[in-house]
């Protein structure tokens, strides 16, 4: 992860996040928020967060990226949505979350212990390759880059699993999933014509 | 024609219009302009040398019509219209040019404003030789008024008025007068008994030998115009004659319907099918309600109440009675309803047992109510733990916007109540913000804080059963974060109250229309100016006073009730009142007597007249809206004031420049 | 009946069970399932994480097939693919840049999408094309007696609520009254979120939640939990064990798909439903149902 080392890298870095939020539809609601909490007591892994999704909002209103970035916040949400169905200023949460875990990766800056990230990257690369996502393919992926233990912890489980025909070694590919890599292609190329 | 005498002046209004309009060059250009012998600007029209700016130009230059480019008529017409008057000059022969609303303030672009300022002013530049001079219409004011609502709002309305020797017709919806006011136990800061404050003014409304008081009635109809309502008031039948019944209560203990939840008592309680609502009831009298007597939904019954009853008040054939009333002036006063907090799935309103609305509470602590002033959970047992959740439907995008204003204080009120009766429980309160910002409000809260009253800063997330550990089991957990501390809690409650919202009664918008005026984006009645005039709506004759304008606590109903009677004070301590001369006029000898726009007129302000063989307009009840200027065939009706040729000339006058 | 079918990924692996009793069940109710053809991964959770238009524009690829099929509607068992195909609609419709990004996406692919596809759970077809009424025709087998936890999950009705309450859903409890089942109909914890794919990488995080769970399917007494979602049906019941281990519980509530549940009150062979693909073992439940 790069480490934001200047007070100028922050602030740049607090705009194009401003710019980014703030342009997402609704993302002007944050600035309405009242800090009522309901989100935090609703959010069912905040009790494993630096910071609760209230106070995300309140750092990123007080520009303090860095503790936005640097946090587990974002990478702990679940998307059970129980926070935006509920805020009463109407604050898209959820959606915020899913934009600042796109802008950590974009800016690389997610947290070295997350593990959410790299499962997120290999279920990407599963989807481009099979059109599909191969379960048994990702968990073995993503078990060697990151996570040798959990052999160990779900054997049993996988032991099963497996005897009951719940995890095929191989799986059914997508004719038309060369498409995808196209599609991708295609949108990096608007991106790019717009930057 | 040519010689009309025209005057322009052009308000600069501070910087609202000159900072966007070109004003010396439009001044110029006016003065240019045929007709116009002056032309002139300045800085605030509206004020003492703005017009005496006009009167000294009637005066010495024999200027014999003006027009104020300026604000919207709706601000000051009334103002310019005097200074002419005072001046020697018909009022009529005024005009103003909204240079303001309809130009300065919606547009960024400088040409753009000043190139509109000559469109709208020119177009009255034209207008302005088609003007005839118009006299006021006085028509007699009728000095008696109606208050509709007679919660405290309208008690207090009611006997402001008759003091001053006014007869007041107070019509009431329910059984009896006072409101959700009698509905509760104690009232803040001052934990006032709200039946001890309420009841002398209550009785004193009912006593009262200038206030008729219709209860258990409500308003049908209503036609005519300021000075002069025409109201149509249902008497529902209460099948019990009032005149012999004494309120002696028999009746209701008699009754072999006993299970019908008590309104009053939000459903906590039961009454019987005759009922007196609660004991100090005005008027004292009983009442049966059809849909639960069985011999009025036609089924046997030995009838114990008529047996029990000593004067034999009681009536089964009784018929509602229509009521035509007359009034000079009407107060609206009809309250408010609690937000049903049912829609918020997540506080389990309606699906766990003991998680209960304010007014529930309310009647709960009050010793009237169904557990004879015992704070108590529905098993019978006192709560250990009780949390109040503060914001329930309000501040909220999803259910109401705004801040109900009473919520805060009344949840203090509640914590306070709970500690008096039962010093050994908790007490929690979920907050947003404490808002305490009345008379001894801030003084209440600190006195709750010393109270021991636990305070958490955090809107409750859910009210849920599912118990984690052994101490959960069986009841409530409130789920907070506590954002002061920054940790969520699991807050373990016997009893939940849900500091419900205040919202506007279901019927408003429809009542509302009835009588003639609007309502707020938020549904509460639109008061005419939300700063100056609180009290009064767009339509003359008709105030508005308490929670129907939007939550407030008690003090500012009362004030406010006392400000919409003095409203209509100064209006029925008249004779007369003048209304505008705009009005339609039917040229008997063009007449052809088709009267479709008699079907058409929505004031039923046009007649046949069969003899002459055409349609007359009453003028009293004309007000000038045009409908049938518009659907005339032939022309015919015109409306003075806005005669097809002063239409005509100013759109030649816009399109000219 | 017909509809256009997208099975979702977890349908071919994990979720196998959830496929199989979905094409018994509909096939009990006469119901013609036609698969989406080579249809691909919606995203979920994951795709969305790390790209935004693109995951539309996946997501977007199904709903052009189902319209190049010449259908309106889609068919979707899983929660996950649910909301994620509904989400790219929803912003579609909302966002015009997102509509034209989507729409040049797909274009590059040779594929077009209006946006007009309307994305079904099959709890919303069950109780409101098909109907209680129908429904209860084919019960055969009541469930009396079989107390039934309706766990929705977090993404059933959330965020959009477009058939059932955001917070507290009732259709999945209908259907099991319909069955003669005895529903936990105030399962509090009904649309509690299970933790999802954290199971893998949090485990901390979602045994916990799902140790919540399964607390107030025991404090409902449930013979029972039914699930809608692939990730939910797994974490409650291939995990139970985990739960057992880490909060030193002995939880052995049997899990199962309430497509499965809802087949064996039809009628429908265990074996057809993928009953014996449980790690709970489902026994007790098979026991209590009349023959």
């Amino acid at each position: 992860m790069t480490e934001l080392a200047t007070t100028a890298q922050a602030r740049e870095l607090h705009r194009k996040f401003c710019e980014d939020v703030l342009g997402m539809p609704g993302g002007e609601k944050i600035k309405i928020c009242q800090q009522c909490g309901t989100c935090t007591g609703s959010c069912p892994t905040s009790h494993l967060m630096d910071w609760g999704p209230r106070e995300i909002i309140a750092a990123f209103r007080a520009g303090m990226i860095d503790r936005v970035v640097k946090s587990n916040t974002i990478w702990l949400c679940t998307s059970c949505y129980y926070c935006t169905v509920r805020c009463p200023a109407g604050i898209k949460i959820t959606d915020l979350m899913y934009e600042l875990k796109r802008m950590a990766i974009k800016y690389d800056l997610v947290p070295k212990e997350s593990k959410n990230p790299a499962m997120t990257k290999y279920f990407v690369e599963s989807v481009h390759k099979h059109g599909r996502n191969h379960e048994v393919e990702l968990m073995t992926k993503y078990m060697l880059a990151k996570d040798w233990a959990m052999p160990l912890r779900y054997w049993q489980v996988g032991l099963k699993l497996f005897t009951t025909g719940r995890l095929p070694l191989s799986a059914k590919n997508t004719r038309g999933r060369d498409e995808l890599d196209k599609i991708s292609a295609y949108l990096e190329a608007q991106e790019a014509k717009t930057q | 024609m040519p010689d009309e005498k025209i005057a322009v002046y052009f308000c600069h209004c501070g910087s609202n219009i000159a900072g966007k309009v070109d004003v010396d060059k439009v001044t110029a250009w006016a003065a240019e302009q045929p007709n116009v012998v002056v032309a002139r600007e300045y800085k605030y029209m509206c004020s003492d040398p703005g017009q005496d700016l006009i009167k000294d130009d009637i005066e010495k230059l024999g200027v014999d019509r003006v027009v104020v480019a300026a604000c919207s008529p709706t601000m000051h017409e009334p103002t310019f219209r005097k200074a002419a008057s005072d001046a020697g000059l018909n009022p009529y022969l005024l005009q103003m040019a909204n240079v303001r609303e309809h130009c300065s303030w919606v547009t960024e672009d400088k040409d753009e404003a000043t190139e509109k300022a000559k469109r709208i002013l020119n177009a009255q530049i034209h207008r302005l030789p088609f003007n005839e001079a118009l006299d006021p219409i006085e028509v007699p004011v009728n000095p008696a008024v109606m208050v509709v609502g007679g919660g405290i709002a309208g008690i207090e309305a009611a006997l402001k008025l008759s003091a001053t020797g006014k007869k007041v017709y107070l019509v009431e919806k329910q059984p009896s007068i006072g409101g959700h006011m009698a509905m509760f136990d104690k009232t803040f800061p001052t934990l006032d008994c709200a039946a001890c404050i309420l009841t002398p003014k209550m009785s004193a409304a009912g006593k009262d030998p200038n206030i008729e008081l219709l209860a258990y009635s409500e308003v049908e109809e209503i036609d005519g115009y300021v000075g002069n309502f025409k109201v149509k008031v249902r008497r529902k039948a209460r099948y019990v004659n009032t005149d012999t019944c004494t309120g002696c209560g028999a009746c209701q203990d008699a009754c072999v319907v006993r299970k019908v939840p008590s309104e009053f008592d939000q459903g906590l309680g039961k009454r019987s099918a005759i009922y007196i609502p609660f004991p100090q009831a005005v008027p004292l009298r009983a009442t049966i309600d059809p849909v639960n007597c069985l011999t009025l939904k036609g089924k046997k019954c030995k009838q114990p109440c008529t047996t029990a009853c000593g004067p034999q008040a009681i009536d089964f054939d009784q018929q509602d009675e229509v009521l035509d009333l007359e009034v000079g002036a009407i107060v609206m006063a009809t309250g408010f309803e609690l937000w049903d907090p049912t829609p918020e799935t997540r506080y389990s309103y309606g699906q766990l047992d003991n998680v209960i609305t304010s007014l529930e509470f309310e009647r709960i602590s009050n010793a009237s109510g169904p557990t004879g002033g015992h704070i108590v959970c529905k098993n019978g047992e006192p709560p250990k733990s009780v949390a109040i959740l503060h914001c329930v439907g309000s501040r909220d995008e999803n259910f109401q916007e705004h801040c109900s204003r009473v919520c805060c204080m009344y949840s203090l009120k509640f914590s306070h109540l709970i500690k008096e009766h039962l010093p050994e429980t908790d007490v929690y309160e979920c907050y947003i913000d404490m808002r305490a910002y009345g008379k001894g409000y801030e003084e209440f809260y600190k006195r709750l804080m010393e109270e021991g009253v636990h305070f958490i800063r955090g809107r409750a997330a859910e009210v849920s059963s599912v118990a984690l550990t052994p101490e959960e089991e069986g009841r409530l957990i409130v789920k907070v974060e506590d954002t002061l501390l920054g940790i969520v809690r699991r807050v373990p409650a016997d009893m939940v109250i849900l500091s419900s919202g205040l919202a506007p009664a279901k019927d408003a918008k429809s009542v509302a229309q009835t009588f003639g005026f609007g309502c707020s984006a938020n549904g509460f009645y639109l008061e005419r100016h939300p700063k100056l005039e609180p009290v009064s709506t767009v339509t003359d004759g008709i105030f508005i006073a308490g929670c129907c304008q939007f939550p407030k606590d008690i003090p500012d109903t009362v004030a406010q009730a006392g400000a919409a009677a003095a409203g209509a004070l100064a209006l029925v301590d008249n004779a007369t009142v003048k209304v505008e001369p705009t009005i339609s006029y039917i040229d008997p000898e063009k007449c052809c007597g088709c009267h479709i726009c008699v079907g058409l007129c929505p004031h039923a302000a046009i007649q046949c007249n069969e003899e002459k063989g055409v349609a007359e307009v009453i003028e009293a009840a004309c007000k000038g809206c045009g409908v049938c200027v518009a659907a005339c065939g032939s022309n015919v009706p015109q409306q003075r004031g806005y005669l097809d040729q002063q239409i005509f000339a100013e759109i030649e006058g816009a399109m000219a420049v | 009946m017909r509809y256009l079918y997208y099975p979702g990924c977890s349908a071919e692996a994990t979720g196998k069970a959830y496929d199989i009793s979905t094409r018994a069940l509909m096939e009990k109710l006469g119901v013609e399932l036609v698969e989406l053809d080579d249809w691909n991964c919606c995203g979920a959770t994951s795709y969305f994480s790390v790209r935004e238009l693109d995951s539309f524009a996946i997501a977007a690829r199904n709903l052009a097939i189902a319209q190049q099929m010449g259908d309106d509607e889609l068919l979707v068992i899983c929660n996950a693919c649910y909301t994620t195909l509904a989400k790219a609609n929803r912003y579609m419709a909302e966002d015009p840049k997102v509509f034209a990004a989507v729409q040049g996406a797909l274009g590059a692919v040779g594929r077009t999408y209006d946006g007009k596809v309307k994305v079904r759970h099959i709890m919303d077809i069950l109780i409101n094309d098909i109907g209680l009424e129908e429904i209860g025709r084919h019960v055969t087998r009541r469930l009396t007696g079989l107390r039934v936890a309706p766990y929705y999950g977090c993404q059933f009705s959330r965020p959009m609520g477009a058939f059932d309450d955001v917070q507290m859903p009732t259709t999945m409890d209908r259907l099991f009254e319909t069955t003669g089942a005895d529903v936990i109909t105030d399962f509090d914890a009904k649309t509690d979120c299970c933790g999802g794919m954290m199971m893998l990488t949090r485990e901390d995080a979602a045994l916990r939640l799902c140790h919540e769970l399964l607390v107030a399917a025991r404090q409902g007494g449930a013979d029972v939990i039914v699930a809608a979602c692939p990730l939910c049906e797994i974490n409650l019941e291939a995990y139970q064990p985990r739960v057992n281990k880490a909060y030193g519980t002995d939880f052995n509530i049997p899990v199962m798909y309430f497509t499965q549940l809802a087949g064996l009150a039809m009628g429908v062979d265990p074996k057809q439903l993928g009953i014996d693909k449980q790690v709970v073992s489902c026994d007790p439940v098979l026991a209590a149902i009349p023959a």
